[in-house]
């Protein structure tokens, strides 16, 4: 027994086994093996799944053409007959050949032990021997080591080759300046549309907001009234991109709390009108819109990765990966008691980005003065 | 006849008399009093009457089921940490109280971070007294009146646009806590935004105007009532529209539904893997060598 498990690279094994190899336990036979009725159920058993898969397979083309593919979707069991019809039968019939060959596999195919040995993945001292010296010989007939201006140019334009690159790369989207210098209001990282007397209004609807028509415990998704131009206000119209870009930089949360819940930031003191605060919806850690707020906590929530800003305290970061504070929206109200904007935000709203300029506000909210 | 037709006479002779203007007019005011006294003024009184007797009757459960957390008129209690045990009721309003009574979320079964919807405690009599005594603690929203939710009195292509608008006021405002799909979602702290969907359109609408627990109010100055309309109208389209992705599952969002893909494809990969590497039956008898 033991010599039939030397293999041909019977070199590269040990000497001598340090213990005597057992060699294989007795094989015992499966019933289809030693009896003969047993293969032939076997059989039948296989060729039947066969059989079924070939069934679901006319089930399938039935479906097809019988039930009302399309745009019914409550045909069986209220879900659509495609899904139910087609998407079993075939499934099915791929599952009945899989589970057929497996049992052929275990039934009725040879069914004797094998034993393969493991040899070293190293290559043999001659293999190796015989590479490098074709390796050499070709650097040599090359002359790639006697002719140094070849190989520097070759190397040197080679390189070159990633110049293309990098610069097709710059037109995957405008630079941060090259944004800023577009033709439309708000453009760029650092700005918004929102401009000093723009109104705030309703997400959505477009109306302006009162002031004195908020109750405590409110929450308003809102936007500038640039985004909703009509011929009263006097506002351009905004189309596609520049349109989406407005809007998405834009997006705020106007809330009224108790205000003698506010702890006003450094100089933020006349940022609020009789508890209304006006924060941007645009998390600073990914960008996610944020406005699942809590009333009584004045936290809002972002869905994303759980970061929680305070309202109430500057929008500082009470928990979760955002690293800056939310921007605030300073809010006045206009002759006519609507609300509107002091100025733009006094910081780039939404993530971090590598032109952002790094300079402390100042204001980072309680937890820091 | 004679005589009536002499005292008619009589009277006709002093019609144009200084004093009979003022007769007139006392006779009038008299017969308006008299009628006043005898029809309206009892109903008026009754109401009075009833609304009083309302109030009481909701002051007396009140101070037996609410008043342990709200204070004993509603004022609210603090607990020595400053938390709420139970916030001030004062300008919650009537809606508040048949939102939080009548869908069981109070009287609470313990104080924490949600106030979960469990069997309904009152009785309907009861949870209006409830709200008619804590309606007088301060002005707050009343009960909405079904014109206030109904879409009914819009021809049909008023509706589809109410139900239209109403979806985007629903993807722009309560989909950040209440899913996409209305099936409500995590909040901090171990509380959660419920589920909305089969929620009956009046609770819905309560809930909108007074905010309960951590819920941002809606009031009528932020969400306009027929906004507030479009929103419920297009909620209850979500329960009619087709399941055209097969099973929703709860429509509970794509970490739940692709835990099931991977619970379920993965485990029945694994089932398939233990049968095709199982040890086959094994038979005591030799192969006879032919």
């Amino acid at each position: 027994m033991s010599n039939e498990l030397t293999g041909p690279g019977g070199s590269n094994l040990p000497a001598e086994e340090p213990i005597a190899n057992p060699g294989l336990p007795e094989h015992t036979w499966r019933p289809t093996d030693v009896d003969e009725g047993a293969a032939r159920r076997a059989e039948r058993q296989i060729s039947t799944l066969y059989l079924l898969s070939m069934v679901c397979v006319v089930l399938f083309c039935v479906t097809y053409f019988v039930a009302d593919i399309g745009d019914n979707w409550e045909t069986v069991l209220g879900l659509g007959a495609s899904t139910i019809g087609l998407g079993v039968f075939l499934g099915l019939a791929l599952l009945f050949i899989g589970a057929g060959t497996i049992q052929w596999a275990r039934k009725l195919m040879s069914d004797v032990e094998m034993v393969e040995m493991r040899h070293p993945a190293r290559s043999s001292d001659e293999d190796r021997g015989a590479t490098l010296a074709a390796l050499s010989a070709g650097a040599e007939d090359s002359g790639i080591g006697r002719r140094p201006l070849v190989r520097n140019t070759l190397l040197a334009s080679v390189g070159m080759l990633g110049a293309p690159a990098v610069i097709l790369l710059r037109d995957l989207g405008p630079t941060p300046s090259q944004a800023a210098e577009a033709d439309y209001p708000g453009a760029g990282l650092e700005k918004t549309v929102w401009t000093a007397g723009m109104r705030v209004v309703r997400d959505v609807v477009g109306t302006p907001i009162k002031a004195s028509d908020l109750e405590i415990g409110d929450l308003v998704n809102a936007e500038p009234e640039a985004i909703f131009p009509t011929e009263e206000n006097g506002y351009p119209e905004m189309e596609g991109a520049v349109l989406n870009i407005a809007k998405s930089k834009a997006a705020v949360v106007v809330v009224r709390m108790d205000p003698d819940s506010i702890i006003p930031g450094e100089g933020r003191d006349n940022w609020s009108v009789d508890g209304i605060v006006c924060y941007s919806k645009i998390c600073t850690h990914v960008g996610c819109p944020i406005s699942l707020y809590e009333r009584t906590t004045h936290h809002l929530l972002c869905p994303c990765h759980q970061s929680t800003f305070d309202l109430s305290d500057s929008g500082r970061v009470v928990f979760g990966p955002a690293g800056r504070h939310l921007p605030q929206l300073p809010l006045a109200v206009d002759e006519e008691g609507f609300l509107v904007a002091q100025s733009d935000f006094t910081e780039p709203v939404g993530p971090t980005f590598w032109e952002r300029d790094t300079k402390d506000i100042g204001d980072q909210g309680e937890a820091d003065l | 006849m004679r005589i009536l037709n002499l005292t008619a006479g009589r009277l006709s002779r002093h019609r144009r008399g200084p004093l009979a203007g003022v007769l007139l007019l006392l006779l009038g005011l008299l017969t308006a009093g008299g009628l006043w006294t005898a029809v309206m003024a009892p109903a008026q009184a009754e109401k009075t009457q009833d609304l009083a007797s309302q109030v009481e009757e909701g002051r007396k459960l009140f101070l037996v089921g609410c008043s342990t957390c709200h204070g004993t008129n509603g004022e609210g209690i603090t607990t020595d940490r400053g938390n709420n045990l139970g916030p001030s009721l004062v300008g919650v309003g009537a809606a508040a109280v048949d939102f939080q009574v009548g869908t069981g979320r109070m009287p609470m079964a313990q104080p924490g971070a949600q106030a979960p919807r469990k069997d309904v405690a009152y009785t309907e009599e009861e949870t209006a007294a409830l709200a008619a005594y804590v309606a007088t603690l301060g002005p707050g929203p009343a009960i909405p009146d079904e014109s206030d939710y109904s879409l009914q009195g819009l021809d049909s292509e008023a509706q589809e646009a109410a139900i239209v608008r109403g979806g985007q006021i629903f993807l722009t405002n309560c989909t950040a806590c209440h899913n996409f799909e209305g099936s409500g979602g995590a909040m901090p702290r171990g509380g959660y935004a419920p589920k909305i969907r089969g929620v009956e359109p009046k609770y819905i609408y309560e809930a909108l105007l007074t905010g309960p627990q951590n819920m941002p109010s809606f009031s009528n100055g932020n969400l306009t009532p027929e906004e507030k309309r479009d929103v419920i109208a297009y909620l209850g389209t979500l329960d009619d529209a087709a399941a055209v992705g097969g099973f929703g599952m709860g429509g509970l969002g794509p970490v739940a539904e692709g835990m099931f893909a991977w619970v379920l494809g993965i485990g029945t990969l694994v089932g398939f893997a233990v049968w095709i590497a199982a040890h086959t039956t094994r038979s005591n008898r030799k192969k006879v060598e032919a």
